[in-house]
């Protein structure tokens, strides 16, 4: 039977519909003119004005610290959780296991509304510290998911081998179990990471002045500064987003 | 040794502490304070009242709400169905070419959402703006009049939530009909079914599971919306999460956003609670984890 051509044109409609407005944008960054449905030449201009702006920096430091330290802390919570998960098959589990998927589902504004009123009611001051254990808390279950998909195809004989043979326990989860983990522990890392960089709805409910973030920045430009400026700088978040998952693919190839 | 002194449920106990502590005191008792807030009254200076009260609760019958919840409902039942609706062929069609391709194709439709949300929101933006180049293109084309906006209504949210979530739809769906067994289809034309009878009868109840998950994972967003109809939609498009950002942050009034989000809270707990009994967050996370 004749195949249907209708699949392939959805597939390419789906194609063009996510790139346009993205090339819009690539576009109007080096267009002179602001919103131009007109080309008013050629110009650097909008970068100039980027690479001038001093909080934009300051923004793109605080983003950068808050990553760092929360994927730091939720790698080490995620792959505990996971490896209750995967371990142990008790009633505590099924909480344990309830625990993790909500926040996964649960609504950005959601989370953030609760973690502000949290955060009020115990009188603590919103900031880059209250910002660091908002993103601690979404990244767990993520971490987590990874590190358990990982563990599925975990041997576990192999570990109880090393114990039989005299290896100590602490020996045993570092010299086997932490290796074969490392990619999904590596991956889930990555993905906390950037959920971290691009998070706005959560930081925006539980920051407080001075703490602003990259994404929080760009949304106060979207609202009252130069939509070009915005332009030029999203080209260069892209290019940055291309060179660093370039990059991680390159040592997750390497790792593997 | 240490390990075998310790008796087992002691170190699942260690092991488990902390995770589950951490999510219990920064996720459990953070959505119950919101519900629990939803009974408090606001005081005049945007603190919480001392008592108790179902004022706030019957507060939502301000004629205002009822209506945004109902756009909210709306506006993410039927992004849903277009999600799925356009999702459906494409995956069908990545998953009937070579491996090679399938994966080139995959590439292509990761790689925009690798760019910071709010500025794929704010590209939307700029290609609607009544000053920009597709509308002009529509004006000249005689599509649309010169005096028609194109931003700040219900369909440019519409539109955006689509563009956001139509991914998280494709994958699992992607996922599912890689693992369908096309000789099912043949075997339906041979007993006579026509093109799309076999579609309908034999691919679609194939790819069920992959169906239901991509269903939660974009009605569910979809649900709590706040910076797609806060940049794309004007006033005439606020849904919840509209509503409940400018009760925390403008009229300070803290009772009835938490009553908001109550509502909002329920109508996400229930339809994932339905989920998790029925296990499709498995194939959530293998789709997801190409991401």
């Amino acid at each position: 039977m004749k195949r249907s051509r209708f699949p392939f044109y959805m597939t390419i409609a789906i194609l063009v519909f996510f790139y346009l407005p993205i090339v819009i944008v690539f576009a109007q960054s080096f267009n002179a003119s602001r919103f131009g449905g007109t080309w008013k030449g050629f110009t650097f201009d909008w970068y100039f004005k980027l690479f001038s702006d001093k909080n934009i920096w300051h923004a793109f430091t605080n983003t950068l610290i808050i990553a760092f330290s929360s994927t730091s802390v939720s790698i080490i919570l995620g792959t505990l959780s996971a490896f209750a998960l995967y371990k142990y098959k008790t009633k505590l589990q099924i909480t344990h296991n309830i625990l993790v998927y909500l926040p996964l589902v649960m609504p950005d504004i959601l989370m953030g509304i609760s973690l502000l009123l949290f955060f009020v009611s115990l009188k603590l001051e919103l900031g880059l510290f209250t910002i660091l254990l908002a993103h601690i808390t979404f990244s767990i279950s993520y971490v987590a998911m990874v590190v358990l998909g990982r563990f599925q195809d975990f041997d576990y004989s192999i570990f109880e081998a090393a114990l039989d043979l005299g290896a100590t326990w602490w020996t045993a989860v570092n010299k086997i179990m932490i290796p074969y983990l490392m990619p999904g522990i590596a991956a889930g890392g990555l993905l906390a990471f950037t959920l971290s960089l691009d998070d706005f709805v959560i930081t925006f409910f539980v920051s407080g002045p001075g703490s602003t973030t990259l994404p929080l920045y760009i949304y106060s430009m979207m609202r009252h500064g130069s939509p070009s400026v915005i332009n030029a700088l999203s080209v260069i978040m892209v290019l940055f987003t291309f060179v660093v998952v370039f990059i991680s693919k390159k040592l997750l190839e390497v790792k593997e | 040794m240490l390990f075998q002194l310790f008796n087992k449920r002691k170190s699942e106990v260690l092991i488990s502490v902390s995770p589950m502590g951490w999510l219990f005191i920064f996720f459990v008792i953070p959505t119950l304070l919101v519900i629990a807030m939803a009974f408090r009254s606001a005081d005049p200076y945007g603190g919480i009242g001392d008592e108790w009260t179902l004022n706030t609760i019957k507060d939502l019958r301000n004629p205002n709400y009822p209506l945004i919840i109902w756009r909210t409902v709306w506006l993410s039942i039927v992004s849903t169905v277009i999600c799925i609706l356009t999702a459906i062929p494409a995956a069908y069609y990545i998953s009937r070419i070579r491996k090679k391709y399938q994966d080139i194709i995959l590439l292509f439709i990761i790689v925009p959402f690798w760019i910071n949300f709010l500025i794929r929101i704010f590209a939307w933006k700029v290609f609607l703006h009544p000053e920009g180049i597709f509308k002009q293109l529509l004006v000249a084309l005689h599509i649309s009049a010169p005096d028609s906006l194109l931003l700040y209504r219900p369909e440019a949210v519409l539109v955006v939530i689509v563009y956001s979530y139509l991914p998280f739809a494709l994958l699992p769906i992607y996922a599912s009909a890689e693992k369908f067994d096309f000789h099912l289809m043949e075997a339906a034309y041979d007993l006579g079914a026509g093109r799309l009878q076999a579609f309908i009868r034999v691919f679609i109840p194939g790819i069920r599971q992959g169906l239901l998950t991509a269903i939660i994972v974009v009605f569910i967003p979809a649900l709590g919306s706040y910076v797609i109809p806060d940049i794309v939609g004007g006033p005439s498009a606020e849904m919840i999460g509209n509503k409940i950002a400018q009760r925390t942050f403008i009229d300070r009034n803290l009772p009835h956003a938490s009553a908001l989000s109550a509502i909002l809270a329920f109508a996400v707990i229930i339809p994932s609670a339905l989920a998790l009994t029925r296990r499709f967050f498995k194939e959530k996370n293998s789709g997801s984890l190409g991401i």
